[in-house]
């Protein structure tokens, strides 16, 4: 185990996700994918408190927000879908592409 | 031993991971995320962090059994009864992601990173929780306040009852 091998654990976390965020039609695979690379956060925050600068929590503290994020990016993406559901019959991407630049 | 342990929970984190875009079925998907996750709080695990750890482990069961409510709810063929691909942009998003995942690799293994400072502490969650009460009592109130914040906007995006649910002149609820 080193910081490198946690490093890459988490650069292919958050391809992986990337891919899904890039790639998925479905809002909820969408916010996956998002989950996903939220998920490869948590292995770098981690990683680098404890290889790094385990003297100090900040690394810890980054986790938490890290987790936290998670969860509320899950409860506005659900609370989004549920809204655009009821108003328009929407639940995929290409159909709620009203903010395209 | 560890390091045996990091190899094999790495490679089912990140496979599951891919598992979640590749499998026919909404649920299968949600589980699939959820064994990336379980790998991910193991993994904390084996770098001391045993509270975070744990504390990833309890949450994303339950956030996971939450989202595979939703999924059975919204998405069709929530039982992978017959194939299911709904990807847009495919071969551009493989493209990028690979590229993403090569440029972050290189950096990984190229950058010189710090000498380690300081030692592990003898419990990392103690030094946690004097770190959230004290120096870094901001991130604390800012993460209460989001929290607050998004369980109100997502109960008012999320009811069906409000101001604007119903046509003009139209009391009963009918749209």
């Amino acid at each position: 185990m080193s910081l490198d091998a946690f490093l890459l654990l988490a650069a292919a976390l958050f391809s992986v996700g990337l891919y899904g965020a890039l790639s998925q039609q479905s809002i909820v695979m969408l916010m996956m994918g998002l989950e996903l690379m939220i998920n490869a956060l948590l292995v770098a925050g981690g990683a680098f408190w404890f290889y790094v600068a385990p003297g100090t929590a900040d690394g810890q503290v980054l986790v938490l927000v890290a987790v936290t994020v998670m969860a509320l990016e899950m409860a506005m993406g659900f609370a989004v879908v549920t809204a655009l559901l009821r108003a328009r019959d929407v639940d995929t991407t290409d159909d709620a592409g009203d903010l395209k630049g | 031993m560890q390091a045996v342990a990091f190899w094999i929970l790495a490679v089912a984190a990140a496979g599951s991971g891919a598992a979640v875009f590749a499998v026919d079925s909404m649920a299968r998907a949600t589980f699939a995320l959820l064994a990336s996750f379980l790998c991910v709080g193991v993994e904390l695990l084996l770098l001391d962090l045993r509270y975070l750890g744990v504390l990833v482990v309890l949450m994303m069961i339950m956030e996971m059994l939450v989202m595979a409510v939703f999924m059975i709810m919204y998405m069709m063929n929530p039982g992978g009864l017959m194939p299911m691909t709904m990807v847009h942009n495919h071969r551009w998003a493989i493209g990028i992601s690979a590229a993403v995942f090569a440029a972050l690799a290189a950096g990984i293994l190229l950058i010189p990173w710090p000498k380690r400072q300081g030692t592990v502490p003898r419990d990392p969650a103690f030094s946690l929780g004097q770190a959230i009460m004290g120096p870094k009592m901001l991130v604390m109130m800012v993460v209460g306040i989001a929290i607050l914040a998004t369980m109100i906007a997502s109960v008012v995006l999320a009811t069906g009852r409000g101001r604007y649910d119903r046509s003009p002149g139209r009391e009963d609820g009918a749209k």
